[in-house]
């Protein structure tokens, strides 16, 4: 029972993590569209170029994490979400190498096709993580611990909507992003893209969390109905709380207000996210005491878990401390 | 039929996602340790060929690692895209064991690998050694947790079933040390040494070729034709002992490679031919009376079973197997071949001097990992019909996703790793291609590579560190 919970909330984080982490460096793909000048682009790939490894990593530990700990949900989810799935590792894989590949390329004519696998790539693998979301929301039918519905049964209006809300989302992270390592015209144009990207994700913000009560009549009754409301009205208070500190954050220029803003947000929404589903990890019938391994699988991995994770982490942290500061063209980080 | 069906291109997309891992991480197992033992002698020795060589496969090993990790990505999510059945009912004893796997490799990269590949000139000579020490220790912690998972599929213990036909694991220490697990073990890891003992060796032919005289390809070659001379022969060894230890727990797999459908006294060795499965016999087959009793019995009379004592629906595909195995043990007899080749050379002093010998080397570049995909081919199709060998059918571990959607990912993989590890694979051409040089440089500053992963040191050279 404790052991599946204290699972259940290492999962949750771990892929929290990769939200917040890859989402920023994905991001600083899906920018590639409207920044298009090559000395900008290399400062905006070596800001992310120490981290963006380790960022990535998090999503083998939630995958990983899931089918260890979770088999049923592991088992289920993926041949639900299937093209969505395969999609987004497909684009993964594209963007990873794009990275790398476009400091070796050759001629302008390679490094232009690399720029855009990246570009193309880190939008698609947004874009799905959206519809993974929102597929995952608004249900999965199962039968005898095995999926039991059709090809597109995940592509509605709802999950199509959560991926462009994504998109926009990690757009929106990437931009925070560059606006605290960069300086310069870029930094500025990346404020004002900042303001635009913000409108239009708190715009995706509301959409989305008004909608998802509608899936079910379980959401409905937590988030509205009393006394759940005492414990959920606080999230849309702090989402708008956090929209006027990143509007003066913004305004007075600050650095690194906005990012921390943006995280913020994203934070908030999986709380959301949370309080939506606890205790079920495949809505509308998988609780987590469902999905769980047996409790000699649990405990089996934690021991590394305890050891492996807080030093990862602590690792982590210390990488960024080492790589703060602003980054310049021209300027490599080794 | 069309379930059938499905089975099957889930299977070869299975094959063919890990057949492209997998000879990403043999090669970083092989290398790390080639590695290790380079700054060893450097720094047992002072001499700069050493370090020359060390540094030059470095660059290679960056790379290899770096498209080890993409690929790894994908492997985390096969299981559940298209073996879900086989992840709700096994993912409880596999998944913690492949989950302790990435935890080592994301251990290992955020810890040791920055500094070995960048931190040599910033770092002391002996905290660089370690942290060398440390990555081909970890690559070999890793290939230990898969070796684990994938050994216990062969030959399952340590756990209970539920009546829903769920693995519950009962006893970690069986599970972990089952009782293929140590042969298979030995027999990959001295196989990953092989694979890149040839790849360096022949790497050294082609440089030798262009220039006689130099050291770096000289002790390359040198040190792969010993590898050949010595590590080749413990490898047909450990083969031997592995065949055993699957004759005794997979009787059908050997059944399967040996192309032997019926038990008699005095087993033959079949050398060649085509197993019929429809038929159940050998077409056209090549044998050698009694050698098969005393490979796999050592007795002049010992019988193995024929293929026709087990079901027909509990055989493995024969034809596959048989012809497998054949690609594996020719290809280990032809690097024993070579060592020897070599060793009689070297004692007439013209190792160096042999032009036929630096043709051969070059063109069994690949015959390492020629010989380690086969010998996964033998071991994996052996298994059929089976995922977890006794217990659950392939057929019953498969996704409830229809062929389209396999067979349309499939073509996605099939394309986008085509593009990807084919540039990947041409980067690393480049790389061996030019000759090492004295004072080789490390790897080039300024180009992010993956594998830097996310160590602090590389940000030494800006003067940041505190």
């Amino acid at each position: 029972m404790i052991l599946t919970l204290i699972w259940a909330c290492v999962i949750a984080f771990a892929v929290l993590a990769y939200v917040l982490l890859d989402g920023f460096d994905l991001g600083v793909g899906i920018l590639f569209a409207v920044e298009r000048h090559g000395e900008d682009r290399d400062v905006m790939v070596n800001s992310v170029a120490p981290v963006w490894d380790g960022n990535e990593t998090w999503l083998v530990l939630g995958g990983g994490g899931l089918l260890a700990m979770f088999p049923l949900a592991y088992s289920v989810i993926l041949p639900a979400l299937y093209p969505a799935i395969i999609a987004m590792l497909l684009a993964l894989v594209f963007r990873g190498v794009s990275f790398e590949f476009r400091f070796r390329a050759v001629t302008t004519r390679g490094r232009t096709w690399w720029d855009g696998a990246f570009v193309c790539g880190s939008t698609l693998a947004a874009f799905c993580q959206g519809l993974v979301l929102g597929g995952l929301l608004q249900g999965i039918h199962v039968e005898d611990r095995v999926y039991a519905g059709g090809w597109w049964d995940w592509l509605t209006g709802f999950t199509v909507l959560c991926g462009v809300a994504v998109v926009f989302g990690y757009a929106l992270q990437g931009t925070c992003w560059l606006i605290w390592r960069t300086e310069g015209a870029l930094q500025q144009r990346c404020r004002r893209h900042a303001l635009v990207l913000a409108v239009v994700t708190l715009g995706f913000i509301v959409v989305v969390s008004l909608w998802t009560p509608m899936l079910n009549p379980v959401f409905m009754q937590r988030w509205f109905g009393w006394p759940g409301i005492l414990l959920t009205s606080p999230v849309p208070i702090l989402v708008a709380l956090v929209g006027w500190v990143f509007w003066r954050g913004l305004s007075l220029r600050h650095d690194l207000t906005p990012f921390l803003c943006a995280q913020a947000w994203f934070v908030l929404c999986y709380a959301g996210l949370g309080i939506s589903l606890w205790p079920l990890i495949v809505p509308p019938g998988i609780t987590i005491w469902d999905a769980a391994a047996p409790p000699s699988s649990q405990a089996f991995l934690l021991v590394g878990a305890v050891v492996l994770i807080p030093t990862i982490l602590a690792y982590t942290g210390y990488a960024y401390w080492v790589f703060r500061g602003k980054v310049r063209p021209g300027m490599h980080y080794h | 039929m069309s379930g059938a069906d499905a089975v099957l291109v889930a299977r070869a997309q299975f094959a063919f996602t890990i057949g492209f891992h997998i000879v990403l991480p043999a090669f970083t197992i092989g290398l790390a340790s080639y590695l290790a033992v380079l700054e060893a002698l450097w720094l047992a020795t002072g001499r700069q060929v050493y370090l020359d060589v060390f540094q030059y496969w470095l660059k290679a090993f960056a790379i290899v690692f770096a498209m080890g990790v993409v690929s790894g990505v994908v492997m985390a999510y096969q299981f559940g895209t298209n073996w879900a059945r086989f992840s709700d009912k096994a993912g409880a004893v596999v998944g913690p064991l492949m989950g302790y796997e990435v935890l080592t490799a994301f251990f290992l990269e955020a810890g040791f690998l920055g500094i070995m590949l960048f931190g040599r000139e910033r770092v002391g000579r002996m905290v660089h050694f370690a942290a060398t020490m440390l990555v081909a220790i970890g690559t070999l912690i890793s290939a230990t947790w898969i070796l684990a998972a994938n050994s216990w599929m062969q030959t399952p213990q340590g756990y209970t079933l539920t009546p829903d036909g769920r693995f519950v694991p009962a006893d970690w220490w069986q599970i972990i040390f089952n009782p293929s697990f140590p042969y298979r073990l030995v027999h990959m890891v001295i196989a990953c040494y092989l694979s890149v003992a040839f790849v360096v060796g022949a790497v050294g032919a082609y440089h030798l070729r262009r220039d006689a005289q130099s050291q770096a390809a000289r002790l390359m070659f040198s040190m792969a034709m010993w590898m050949a001379l010595v590590v080749a022969p413990i490898q047909v060894l450990a083969g031997d002992q592995h065949g055993l230890n699957t004759l005794r727990y997979q009787p059908a797999k050997v059944a399967a490679l040996e192309g032997d459908w019926d038990t008699r006294p005095g087993t033959p060795l079949i050398l060649f031919g085509m197993p019929n499965m429809e038929e159940e016999r050998t077409d056209w087959a090549v044998e050698v009376p009694h050698l098969g009793a005393l490979v796999l019995t050592h007795s002049w009379d010992g019988s193995i079973k024929g293929l026709k004592d087990f079901p027909p629906q509990d055989r493995p595909p024969s034809p596959v197997v048989f012809w497998a195995f054949r690609v594996m043990v020719g290809l280990g007899f032809l690097m024993a071949a070579v060592g020897l080749w070599a060793a009689y050379l070297r004692m007439g002093g013209r190792l160096y001097a042999s032009r036929w010998l630096q043709r051969v080397a070059l063109a069994m570049a690949p015959s390492g990992f020629i010989a380690l995909l086969s010998g996964w081919t033998v071991t994996e199709v052996g298994r059929q019909p089976f995922t977890v060998y006794g217990v659950l059918r392939t057929a019953d571990s498969v996704s409830p996703v229809g062929l389209p959607g396999v067979a349309g990912s499939l073509a996605g993989f099939v394309v986008v790793y085509l593009i990807v590890f084919g540039a990947g694979f041409l980067f690393l051409l480049r790389v061996v291609r030019r000759p090492p040089t004295v004072g080789e440089s490390g790897l080039p500053p300024g180009v992010p590579i993956r594998s830097a992963g996310i160590t602090p040191i590389v940000a030494l050279d800006d003067g940041r560190m505190p």
